[in-house]
């Protein structure tokens, strides 16, 4: 029988079996922020340790650092010190920093991509549950906290349980207006927020082989808001267009040794897999939150459940989200008034992003008394839409156009909601206060979907508000 | 580095409902603006303990009947979310030893068990059984033996579980890896070597 990409990438990686049983595993591509690492470089600096691969960790500025102007020192002195903090590591232990002043700074999981440094058949760790965003290219990628930054950081290794491996194959096609984000959130809504626990998710079927490298990157993203560490796509023919000739690519003859290696990494035909779940694209709606996890989503068709329609298990959560959310049982979602409009993040954050939300946003203006950003997830996404004019279309339609960083997902930097408002978001997490308010509230839609509630100042079915809406880059 | 071996902890309860408790709510990202771990403490669950204005709600947190409580009890899928270890470094730093819930998120039991601090799973009526206790009576005694899987509350026992993998490395005193990892030394040089993009 033959092996799935995840068994393949993990023997390959496998150092030793630890006294508990679990596998130490070699970890390729260690990237780190300045959020979750000072700590662990203080941990090093205690244990006399050295970064033993300086040359496999990549380092750049992302959740906390301002995006309305980049003038330092910054306002927030704690900010300030981390950001410093992170800049002293990786000058001491000699490691390469995407710094501000690069050009090339923005969320370390575009930065990845973008450089090239994320490739197929590879391990990569971050300090970001996130991190299973570089899946998209065939890697293994995993989240993991500050005591394993430390590990990888001290032994380019870390101790971690293997983990099944569950096929979601979604075959067909998508309806118009129907986009990754949709497709990703549909997934959590069928198996749960914990579904996939002790998996990681392998991503096939038709729409997946359509999809550009950006969309199979949104999808990957989220895994972990289904409860799978990793998620990721076997590696093809669209994932070595986007990687050549990228900085850290492989380069002349490397480049046809590598794409060899890659090609061998994919799941074979007669691979097992734990579990597999098949799910027909045609049943896809475009799909939004409606409660305070990404599991409590519903297509914007749909209304807002009630705590007696809801299973026993759910009847708790349910109320309380409904509590939160300051919504109607049993109401529609569509037509819920919004206050912010938030474009930006590691899931929806790309150019790709920008450039379907502009076709639709060209000409239009945001609604009165809604307030609207745009982010560029990295500076480099930044220049491109700056160079097409995205940035022009955004700004006349009424949004705010700033510079690259995580923003209002996790508002860790000034970017934040205010009391309660209803933001209309194209980040990840819906949970209570993650927009920087303890009483604001969040519904996660794609990046047109966004748009067309910016425009309206409502939850709307942006294929009734621009008529025609189409696949994006699937189309191509 | 010789740790602790953990095989037995005891300590009063605290029971804090909720399904998928997510680590925003455990710790607001806000709130990590630090570079080191010590003070997290103060923050867990900062934005339900305390309302707009800094004043203490009436979360279970701020009841001084439980101010000296070593044990969580939660309910399911408790620490999804965010990888941050600050989620279970503040609930260490408040002085917690161990948590029993229904499940845990995958990064979080993870990010805890590397603590000493035992992430035990027991079945909803367990659950329902010791927050029942710990809620008649903030003295409650728990005991939990990590060795052999039981958590005994008011002269009962309860067979419980935790994770073969979590287990060997708390009671063995290896549930911080790093030491076991900086042994296979040359190890990882042989792995690295056979690897063609290293």
């Amino acid at each position: 029988m033959g092996k799935n990409l995840f068994e393949k990438v993990w023997d390959e990686h496998s150092v030793a079996t630890l006294s508990n049983g679990q596998t130490q595993v070699f970890i390729g591509t260690h990237l780190i922020h300045e959020v979750t690492s000072p700590q662990a470089f203080g941990m090093l600096r205690d244990l006399n340790l050295k970064v033993r691969h300086p040359e496999r960790t990549f380092a750049t500025v992302d959740h906390i650092v301002p995006t309305h102007s980049r003038v330092e020192p910054f306002e927030d002195k704690l900010a300030d010190a981390m950001i410093k903090e992170l800049r002293n590591s990786t000058q001491e232990f000699g490691i390469k920093m995407f710094d501000l002043y690069s050009g090339e700074q923005g969320i370390v999981h575009m930065v990845g991509p973008e450089q090239g440094i994320t490739q197929p058949a590879t391990t990569i760790a971050c300090g970001d549950s996130h991190t299973a965003t570089h899946g998209a290219f065939g890697a293994i990628a995993f989240g993991i906290g500050t005591s394993q930054v430390r590990d990888v950081l001290a032994t380019q290794t870390m101790a971690l349980s293997k983990l099944k491996v569950r096929r979601i194959n979604v075959d067909g096609e998508l309806q118009p207006g129907v986009y990754a984000k949709d497709v990703i959130l549909h997934i959590i809504r069928v198996l749960g927020v914990n579904g996939g626990l002790g998996y990681a998710y392998e991503y096939g079927g038709s729409v997946f082989d359509r999809m550009n490298m950006e969309e199979r990157m949104t999808v990957c993203n989220m895994s972990i808001e289904g409860g799978a560490r990793c998620g990721y796509v076997n590696p093809d023919e669209t994932t070595y267009k986007y990687l050549k000739g990228r900085p850290y690519s492989p380069k002349a003859t490397d480049w046809d040794a590598a794409v060899a290696r890659w090609k061998a990494s994919a799941s074979d035909k007669d691979c097992h897999y734990d579990d597999v779940v098949n799910i027909k694209a045609e049943d896809i709606e475009p799909t939004v939150t409606w409660g305070i996890n990404p599991g409590q989503a519903i297509f914007v068709s749909e209304s807002v459940p009630t705590v007696e329609s809801s299973s026993e298990k759910e009847k708790e959560n349910v109320a309380l989200a409904l509590k939160h959310m300051k919504l109607e049982p049993g109401s529609a979602i569509k037509g819920t008034k919004i206050d912010v409009a938030f474009f930006g993040s590691c899931t929806n954050g790309r150019l790709s992003d920008f450039e379907e939300a502009a076709r639709y946003l060209k000409g239009k203006k945001v609604a009165a008394g809604v307030k609207a950003i745009a982010v560029p997830g990295s500076q480099l996404v930044g220049k491109a839409c700056e160079e097409k004019g995205i940035d022009k279309i955004f700004e006349a339609a009424g949004f705010e156009w700033r510079a690259a960083g995580c923003s209002m997902c996790l508002a860790m930097n000034p970017d934040k909601l205010v009391g309660d408002q209803l933001c209309a978001s194209t980040s990840n997490r819906n949970f209570i206060g993650r927009q920087g308010s303890p009483t604001g509230r969040t519904i996660l839609m794609s990046p047109v979907m966004v748009v067309a509630a910016a425009i309206t100042g409502q939850v709307s079915d942006a294929r009734e508000v621009f008529g025609n809406v189409g696949h994006g880059a699937i189309a191509a | 580095m010789a740790l602790e071996k953990i095989t037995k902890i005891s300590g009063k309860g605290v029971y804090v409902a909720g399904q998928d408790v997510d680590t925003d709510r455990i710790i607001p990202a806000r709130y990590m603006k630090v570079v080191t771990f010590d003070g997290l403490g103060e923050f867990l669950f900062k934005d339900v303990r305390f309302d707009q204005n800094g004043n203490k709600t009436d979360h279970i947190l701020n009841d001084p009947r439980y101010a000296d409580a070593s044990i969580m009890i939660v309910d399911s899928n408790f620490g999804c979310g965010s990888s941050r270890e600050h989620a279970p470094q503040a609930i260490r730093r408040a002085g917690f030893n161990a948590i029993i819930g229904e499940s845990f998120a995958e990064i979080f039991f993870g990010n805890s068990t590397t603590l000493g601090m035992p992430c035990i799973e027991a079945s909803k009526e367990q659950i329902k059984e010791i927050a029942a206790a710990v809620s008649a009576n903030p003295d409650t005694q728990i005991d939990i033996d990590v060795a052999n899987d039981t958590v005994t509350v008011n002269g009962k026992t309860h067979k419980v579980s935790l994770k073969k993998t979590a287990k060997d490395a708390l009671v063995n005193g290896m549930w911080d890896p790093i030491a076991e990892l900086l042994e296979h030394d040359a190890d990882i040089s042989k792995t690295a070597k056979a690897l063609p993009y290293i």
